[in-house]
């Protein structure tokens, strides 16, 4: 019982870190059609300024992650402007080889500023220990990153559903020509879409650091992992991306947990049968 | 009819002219490669063996239009068979090891090909990428008869024709990578422009269309994906024979990346541009990771955007699009 118990917490904490950072590539997926593999590299573009401004500045947690997600963003927008908008609509090859190309840089450039070591983002004494539940106690941490995936999950259903914004990014989802003559400026459309996606990514980069660790090779461990789940879940579906993080992330913690000499064997296994079953992605639409 | 008919026999010594000096390109580098750089065979014979992975991608990708991430697993599949016919059943005639890689790759291409063509897009490249990572799970794991992460050893190949012995220098090894690459490459070329071939292209420019005059889509890229794995199986084999041993990383997701990046840098569709692409690929990733082994992924980034930015078309493909501009121009 304490085993299952802990497998869930585990399990749901991992899939809400996958959620938010890889809802934002879900959004920009579903939006501008880019395969985009750099996305793993935004979140290790916070960690790495979270985990300086906390440690090396000596700033509190809070104010680390807003300039972590501020910082990315700054960083993230120029690369929209000069790479990204030349690749929207392009192959599916080509779009694969830039995002490639910007992450094989984002990996040296880090390795070159910060080292190969790991890095680490100083948690605040409120978020280390353990909170008593009253028939079990689990780490806050866990919880708050359980937390902080149902917050940018509803946060982001208001977005998208109930604001003006929402309606207009929808309809570029949908038509982007049609939206663009009715008076929709796609482009910016496009530019704040991005940097909210790079935002969360940042800020999941942050709060997932416990369990995902900060080093240069970051960006390619896991920007299949972002991949998979995003297509899982179908590109541009908030739903979608929520159930297969929480289907993923429950089969791999439990692989990991119950047979970890198999590794990731279950989780690549889940993802063929799942994909081979919803061609679309589990709550994705047909193109 | 007739007129298509005459076209076509005026066409074809043209080709085989094209052919012929383009074998002729390879023999003469692999010559000026020998002669140059006679205590880096290794790296040089490594170069053939990776051309012949790159050549088995553009079949599938240059040809098909398949996007993968995920063609390693052929190559992996080719050396690690031919390395266990070696190491656990001696099968040590190097001939009959590169058959062996070859059946080997073939059959991690039908496996592979049934499960990657099952998505489109996004799907398809997210389907291969687990291929690869489960073939690297199950060599990893299958260490009794892998070597798992250790890698595969024992691998001694007999001396070629029982004349020449495979030496320290990879002399032997060389020359006989060179022979596979020409070989497969001459294939190859018929193959292309077999109408087999001519099917796999209109299949990358309109499936749709392919079905609707009754071609079979799936069944013909199926077939392409084994004829694939068989080139990559060759590959695979040839790097068991020269480094007597094989890795893990033969089955990764980075060779696979790796594999992709050289096909597009030298240009896809034509298989000069994927041997173009490999020699000067991992010409570059020596030189440069000599110098600075930091700055490497750094470099291949920069590298990468520019290609995709500036030379769409790859290496070959602007440079043959300058020589065609040029000729325009002159008449």
């Amino acid at each position: 019982m304490q085993t299952i118990f802990s497998v869930a917490v585990d399990a749901l904490a991992y899939g809400m870190v996958l959620f938010v950072i890889s809802i934002g590539l879900s959004v920009t997926m579903g939006l501008m059609r880019v395969v985009n593999l750099a996305h793993g590299a935004f979140a290790m573009i916070g960690g790495y300024i979270a985990s300086y401004a906390a440690s090396d500045l000596g700033l509190g947690y809070g104010v680390a992650m807003l300039i972590a997600v501020i910082g990315t963003i700054v960083i993230a927008v120029p690369i929209e402007r000069l790479l990204y908008r030349r690749i929207y609509g392009a192959p599916e090859l080509t779009q694969v080889l830039m995002t490639i190309g910007i992450t094989f840089c984002v990996i040296g450039i880090a390795n070159y500023v910060f080292g190969p070591t790991l890095k680490t983002i100083p948690l605040p004494d409120t978020l280390r220990g353990p909170v008593d539940l009253g028939f079990r106690s689990i780490a806050a941490h866990r919880l708050f990153a359980i937390a902080c995936g149902a917050v940018v999950a509803v946060a982001l259903w208001f977005l998208l559903e109930r604001t003006p914004f929402g309606v207009k990014v929808r309809a570029t989802v949908d038509n982007a020509a049609m939206a663009a003559s009715l008076g929709v400026r796609t482009r910016i459309i496009y530019a704040v879409s991005f940097a909210v996606a790079v935002g969360l990514a940042a800020f999941g980069g942050i709060v997932g650091a416990e369990l995902l660790p900060i080093e240069p090779y970051y960006a390619l461990r896991y920007m299949v992992t972002f991949l998979v789940v995003v297509s899982v879940g179908g590109a541009g579906s908030i739903p979608g991306a929520l159930l297969a993080c929480l289907v993923l992330g429950g089969i791999d913690t439990t692989g990991r947990y119950l047979v970890p000499e198999y590794g990731e064997f279950f989780f690549y296994l889940a993802v063929i049968a799942i994909v081979w079953i919803f061609p679309h992605g589990l709550l994705g639409r047909a193109k | 009819m007739t007129a298509a008919s005459d076209t076509q026999s005026a066409v074809q010594p043209a080709y085989r002219r094209r052919d012929l000096t383009g074998i002729a390109v390879i023999l003469g580098i692999a010559a000026i490669g020998y002669f140059l750089f006679p205590n880096n065979l290794a790296l040089l014979t490594r170069i053939l063996a990776i051309a012949l992975l790159v050549l088995s991608l553009d079949l599938v990708t240059g040809f098909c239009g398949v996007a993968t991430l995920g063609h390693a697993a052929l190559f992996g599949a080719g050396a690690y068979a031919a390395g266990m016919a070696a190491a656990h059943w001696g099968i040590t005639d190097p001939i009959a090891m590169v058959v062996v890689g070859a059946i080997g790759g073939a059959a991690a291409g039908l496996l592979s090909g049934v499960i990657i063509l099952r998505g489109h897009g996004l799907s398809q490249l997210v389907l291969s990428i687990a291929v690869i990572h489960l073939f690297h799970e199950a060599a990893n794991k299958a260490s009794a008869y892998t070597g798992g992460s250790d890698g595969l050893a024992g691998i001694s190949p007999d001396p070629l024709f029982g004349l020449f012995a495979f030496d320290l220098w990879g002399r032997t090894a060389y020359g006989f990578g060179v022979a596979l690459l020409v070989i497969v490459f001459v294939l190859l070329r018929i193959l292309v422009r077999s109408p087999f071939g001519m099917l796999c292209r209109g299949i990358r420019e309109d499936p749709v269309r392919v079905g609707a005059m009754g071609g079979s889509v799936r069944g013909t890229l199926v077939k392409m994906y084994v004829i694939s794995g068989a080139v990559a199986g060759v590959g695979g084999a040839l790097n068991a024979i020269s480094t007597q041993v094989v890795g893990l990383d033969s089955l990764s997701f980075t060779t696979s990346a790796e594999a992709l990046v050289m096909l597009v840098l030298g240009g896809t569709g034509s298989l000069y541009g994927a041997l173009l692409g490999t020699a000067v690929f991992m010409w570059f990733e020596d030189v440069v990771s000599a110098a600075n082994p930091f700055h490497w992924l750094t470099m291949v980034g920069a590298l990468l955007i520019a290609v995709v930015l500036f030379a769409p078309r790859g290496l070959f493909g602007t440079a043959a699009l300058l020589l065609d501009r040029l000729k325009e121009r002159r008449r």
